[in-house]
C-alpha cells in the first residue's frame, strides 16, 4: 500500500493495484460521520463496438446497454441488492455517463460490510430474460421523463449536431426502441469484457481506516478467481472535425426557447496534464468573458439575450470533447449569432495578468470548495485516474497558468467548421 | 456520535449561531430572514435576492461586484426561498476559502464578512430606492422563473397540486411571486419592502467552519447590526384542515409521460411526539428504493422509473409522485392507494421496522455532514422551540415500535389525487 501525502490538502491518499489489476485507493476523513464507497468501470454509453473476450470478431451491441447492465446488476436469482444495502443501514445508487459506469454507497455504520457487498455484487452477475424483460418498461418511463426535460434535450440535441458518427451522440439511456433489442446474452458479453477488475477503479472515502480496509479489500479480491487480465479492443468509427449539422432546432411545448452554441473539441492523443491544462484553461477564460463578471454576459444580459439560465461547460474524455454555451433566450436565432461572433473575437482577445490572477484565485476556490464533498473527491479522482491526471495535482498546475497560456490556447482553440446552433423553439400554439 | 456544539448568542437585533467544525476547508456564512406567508408582498420578497445580489454601494457596478467575490478565491453567495410550515424563509449563503489552506494565509474571512453585510445591509440605492436598471432587469429574470417552472414538469405538477390542496391556506402561495404584481413594484416600492424586511423579520445568523469561536464573535460584532430590531418570532402557525373527502384532479398539456402526485395531511410536526413515527412510516412507505412504493410501482409492475414519497415538516403533509405512462394512470394510482392501505393494515414486518429506522438515522448522519445540511437541522429545531442533541434525536428514532408506525398510517389522510397527462392519456 502505497501513501500519498498532499501537504497543503492536509490529506493522504492511500493507494495499491491488486494481484488480479483492481486500483484500489483510500481517503481516511475520520471527523466525518460518513463513508462514501464507488466502485467503477472504465466502460460507458460510447463503448458499443468492440471485441467480446474470448472472441476475435467485432461486434456492435444496442444502443443503451451499459446503462441497461447498470440496472439490472442490482437484481440477482433471489433478491435485490438494494435490500442487502438496506439491511446496512446504507443508501445505494449507481449511474452511467458516456465512458463509466459506476456503483456506490454511503453509509455510517457497518462500513466494512457495505464494501464487501458493493464488490460482491457488481462481481456476480445474474441476467434471466424475464428479468431483462421486465427492466424494458422501468428504462422507457426512465427514458420519457428525459424526453420531457427540455434541458436534457437541448444539451445532448448540441451534441448530436456536433458529431457526425461517433456514439457519444446516442443518448446513454439509448432509445425506447434500441432497448427493445437488449437480451441476457448481451448482457453477459459486455459485462465480461469490461467488469474484469484491471479495468475497474474502486474508491473509499470518509469514516475508515486504512490499513484495514485495505486488507479487507485484498481479501475479499484473493478469495475470487477471473482469467487474467484481458486486453480490451474498443473500436470507434472515424468523426470528421466539422460538425455534423451546423444548424438544427426541434419544438417543444417550453414557455421559452432555448439556444445553444456548441464546439466540438479536438481531443486526439490528449491526455494527462495536457489534458488538464486545457480542461481548466477553457474553464477559466469562459469564465472570463461569460460568467456574471465578464464583458460578453454582460452584454448579452443587458440587451436581453440572455438570463440566468445561461452556462457554459467544456467537457473533455477520452475519444471526444465539447464545449457547450447557451440557456433560455427570447431572442435565440440574436443570442446564438452573438454568440458564435464572440467566439471568433476571442482569438485576438488578451485576458490582463491581474485579471487572469483573479480567474485562477476564483479556480482555486471553487476546487477548495468542492473538496468539502467526498463524493466529489472519490468520482473526480477515479474520473481524473482514467485520464492520468491525479486529481490532487490539481492546484500546482492551476497555479503554473498564465496568460500568456491562455492567448497561446485561445489562437488556434477555434474552428468555425467545429461550430453548431440547435434551438429548442416553443410550439406555434404556447405562447 | 458526537453532539453538534452549537453556541448561541443573542446579539444587536440577530440570533448569532457558532458552529465550530473541522470538517470543512471553507467556512460557510448563512443568514435566515423569516416572515409570515402572505400574499401580499410576497412577489417583493421573491425578488429582493436578485436584486440584493447584483451591487452594493460599495461595489456599484455588476461587474465589479462579482470580480470581488472571485478576488476573495471565488466566495459563492446564493440565496434562495422557502416555506418553513406557514412561514417564507430567504437564505442567504456564502461560502469562502478557510484561509488556513491558502498559500499565503491571506486574511480573507474579514473581507467576506464585510462583502456578506454589504450585501445584506448596504444594497445599492439611487435616491430613495434601488437602481432602477437592476430592479427592472431582475423583474424580467423573476418573471421569466415563474413562467418556465411550467418547463420542469415534476415541480409544476407539485405546484399544481399544491394550488389545489392547499386553496386558501397560505401554504399554496407561491414562494417565486406572481407576474401579475410585476407592473406595480417599483425601485422605490421595493426598497421600502426591504426596509421592513430588514428590521421586522426574525434572522438567524449561522457561521459553520474550522475556527475560533471568539474571532467569528469578533468578526461579526464588527460587521452585523440591527440596531432598533427587537428580532422577536414572528412566526404564523399552519393551518391544519379536517378532511373529509378526498379529490382527484386531473389536467392535460403536451407530456410523453404523465406525472402522478397524491398529497396526504399527518397531522403531525416537526417536534411533535409522534414525529419520530411519521420519519419510520415514511420510510418504510416511500422514502427509499426499499419501500414499498419503489418495490411494488417500480420493481414488481414496471410502471414507473421513479415512485417516492416525502413529507413537509411543519405543515403536516406527505407527498407521493411518480412518472408513468399516461395509458397506466389507474393502475399505477390504485398500486399507490393499495400501498397506504396496507401501511394501516401493518402489513410490513418488525425486521422491515428496526431497518428502516437505520436508514432514518443514516440519513441524518449524512445530512449532519453537510455544513447546510446540519444548519437546516438546527434551524428546524430552533423553529420549533426543541433543543435536542442528535443523540437524543437518534435515540427517539430508535424507540419507534411497529405499533406507532402503524398508528401513523391510521392519522394520514388522503387529501388530493393529481395527474398531469397527455391530450389522449388517461380518464377524462
Amino acid at each position: 500500500m502505497e501513501e500519498l501525502v498532499y501537504q497543503q490538502l492536509n490529506e493522504t491518499v492511500y493507494q495499491e493495484t491488486l494481484d488480479n489489476g483492481l486500483k484500489v485507493f483510500l481517503l481516511s476523513k475520520p471527523e466525518m460521520a460518513k463513508t462514501f464507497g464507488i466502485f467503477t468501470t472504465n466502460y460507458g454509453s460510447i463503448d458499443q463496438t468492440f471485441t467480446p473476450i474470448g472472441q476475435d470478431e467485432k461486434v456492435t451491441v444496442p444502443e443503451g446497454i451499459a446503462h441497461f447492465l447498470e440496472h439490472k446488476l442490482f437484481e440477482k436469482e433471489d433478491r435485490d441488492v438494494f435490500q442487502d444495502f438496506t439491511r446496512l443501514g446504507a443508501s445505494a445508487n449507481a449511474f452511467t455517463s458516456f465512458t463509466k459506469t459506476a456503483y456506490l454507497f454511503t453509509a455510517t455504520s457497518q462500513v466494512e460490510k457495505n464494501v464487501q457487498t458493493l464488490l460482491d455484487f457488481v462481481q456476480d452477475p445474474y441476467f434471466s430474460e424475464e428479468s431483462v424483460e421486465k427492466e424494458k418498461g422501468i428504462i422507457a418511463q426512465e427514458i420519457r421523463m428525459y424526453d420531457d426535460q427540455p434541458d436534457w434535450r437541448s444539451f445532448f440535441g448540441t451534441i448530436q449536431s456536433l458529431y457526425h458518427n461517433h456514439p457519444v451522440k446516442v443518448d446513454i439511456a439509448g432509445t425506447v426502441e434500441s432497448i427493445q433489442e437488449i437480451t441476457k446474452d448481451d448482457l453477459y458479453t459486455c459485462y465480461e469484457t469490461f467488469y474484469h477488475p484491471s479495468n475497474m477503479v474502486l474508491f473509499v472515502a470518509g469514516n475508515i481506516e486504512p490499513e484495514s480496509m485495505m486488507t479487507l479489500i485484498r481479501e475479499n479480491q484473493g478469495q475470487k478467481e477471473f482469467p487474467p487480465a484481458p486486453e480490451i479492443n474498443r473500436s470507434y468509427p472515424d468523426e470528421p472535425t466539422h460538425a455534423a449539422r451546423k444548424e438544427h432546432s426541434i419544438t417543444m411545448p417550453v414557455t421559452t426557447a432555448k439556444a445553444m452554441v456548441g464546439v466540438k473539441e479536438d481531443v486526439s492523443g490528449l491526455k494527462g496534464e495536457e489534458l488538464l491544462r486545457r480542461e481548466l484553461l477553457s474553464g477559466m477564460i469562459l469564465d472570463y468573458y461569460f460568467s456574471k463578471s465578464g464583458a460578453f454576459y454582460e452584454e448579452l444580459y443587458k440587451a436581453d439575450l440572455i438570463d440566468d439560465s445561461f452556462q457554459f461547460e467544456t467537457e473533455l474524455d477520452r475519444h471526444f470533447g465539447f464545449t457547450i454555451l447557451g440557456g433560455d433566450s427570447r431572442k435565440p436565432d440574436e443570442m446564438a449569432a452573438r454568440v458564435k461572433e464572440m467566439l471568433h473575437e476571442l482569438k485576438d482577445m488578451r485576458i490582463a495578468d491581474e485579471d487572469f490572477t483573479r480567474m485562477k484565485r476564483k479556480k482555486i476556490g471553487q476546487f477548495m470548495r468542492a473538496l468539502n464533498s467526498l463524493e466529489f473527491i472519490a468520482n473526480q479522482f477515479t474520473h481524473y485516474h482514467t485520464l492520468g491526471v491525479d486529481l490532487f495535482e490539481v492546484l500546482p498546475v492551476i497555479e503554473s497558468l498564465t496568460a500568456d497560456d491562455a492567448e497561446e490556447y485561445l489562437k488556434d482553440w477555434l474552428n468555425e467548421e467545429a461550430i453548431a446552433v440547435f434551438q429548442v423553439k416553443p410550439q406555434s400554439n404556447e405562447s | 456520535m458526537k453532539i453538534t456544539k452549537e453556541t448561541i448568542l443573542e446579539k444587536d437585533g440577530y440570533r448569532l449561531h457558532i458552529l465550530p467544525s473541522k470538517k470543512y476547508k471553507t467556512m460557510n456564512i448563512v443568514a435566515k430572514f423569516k416572515a409570515p406567508l402572505k400574499r401580499d408582498g410576497i412577489t417583493e420578497r421573491a425578488l429582493l435576492p436578485h436584486v440584493l445580489q447584483k451591487a452594493t454601494n460599495q461595489h456599484p457596478s455588476v461587474r465589479s461586484f462579482q470580480a470581488a467575490f472571485e478576488n476573495l478565491y471565488g466566495t459563492a453567495l446564493s440565496s434562495d426561498g422557502s416555506k418553513k410550515g406557514e412561514n417564507h424563509v430567504i437564505s442567504f449563503r456564502m461560502e469562502v476559502v478557510n484561509e488556513s489552506y491558502l498559500n499565503d494565509n491571506e486574511p480573507i474571512l474579514e473581507e467576506a464578512f464585510q462583502l456578506f453585510h454589504n450585501v445584506l445591509f448596504d444594497p445599492k440605492t439611487v435616491e430613495n430606492g434601488f437602481d432602477p436598471d437592476i430592479v427592472e432587469r431582475e423583474k424580467q429574470t423573476l418573471e421569466q422563473k415563474i413562467t418556465s417552472i411550467k418547463d420542469d414538469k415534476m415541480s409544476y405538477a407539485n405546484l399544481r397540486l399544491m394550488d389545489h390542496m392547499c386553496k386558501g391556506e397560505p401554504y399554496a402561495l407561491h414562494v417565486h411571486g406572481y407576474q401579475e404584481d410585476m407592473s406595480s413594484i417599483t425601485p422605490e416600492s421595493l426598497y421600502t419592502y426591504y426596509q421592513q424586511m430588514i428590521k421586522q423579520d426574525m434572522l438567524d445568523v449561522y457561521v459553520i467552519g474550522d475556527m475560533d469561536e471568539k474571532d467569528v464573535e469578533t468578526l461579526t460584532d464588527r460587521y452585523f447590526h440591527r440596531s432598533g430590531s427587537t428580532n422577536e418570532d414572528n412566526d404564523q402557525v399552519s393551518v391544519s384542515k379536517d378532511v373529509q373527502d378526498s379529490s382527484e384532479i386531473i389536467e392535460r398539456e403536451e407530456v410523453n409521460q404523465g406525472k402522478l402526485h397524491l398529497g396526504y395531511r399527518t397531522y403531525t410536526k416537526f417536534g411533535d411526539d409522534d414525529y419520530y413515527a411519521l420519519q419510520v412510516f415514511n420510510g418504510i412507505f416511500g422514502g427509499f428504493p426499499s419501500s414499498k412504493l419503489f418495490m411494488n410501482v417500480r420493481e414488481k409492475h414496471s410502471l414507473a422509473y421513479y415512485a417516492a414519497s416525502r413529507f413537509e415538516s411543519h405543515k403536516g403533509l406527505l407527498l407521493v409522485f411518480s412518472g408513468v405512462d399516461p395509458k397506466d394512470y389507474d393502475q399505477a394510482k390504485s398500486i399507490i392507494l393499495d400501498q397506504m392501505e396496507a401501511m394501516k393494515n401493518g402489513d410490513f414486518t418488525e425486521e422491515q421496522v428496526e431497518e428502516t429506522k437505520e436508514q432514518v438515522i443514516n440519513q441524518l448522519k449524512e445530512t449532519m455532514d453537510n455544513a447546510n445540511g446540519l444548519i437546516e437541522v438546527l434551524y428546524h429545531q430552533m423553529l420549533s422551540g426543541i433543543d435536542m442533541p442528535a443523540d437524543q434525536l437518534i435515540e427517539n428514532i430508535r424507540g419507534v415500535t411497529k405499533e406507532q408506525v402503524v398508528q401513523m398510517a391510521e392519522k394520514i389522510k388522503l387529501d388530493t389525487i393529481y395527474f398531469l397527462t397527455s391530450h389522449e392519456g388517461g380518464e377524462e
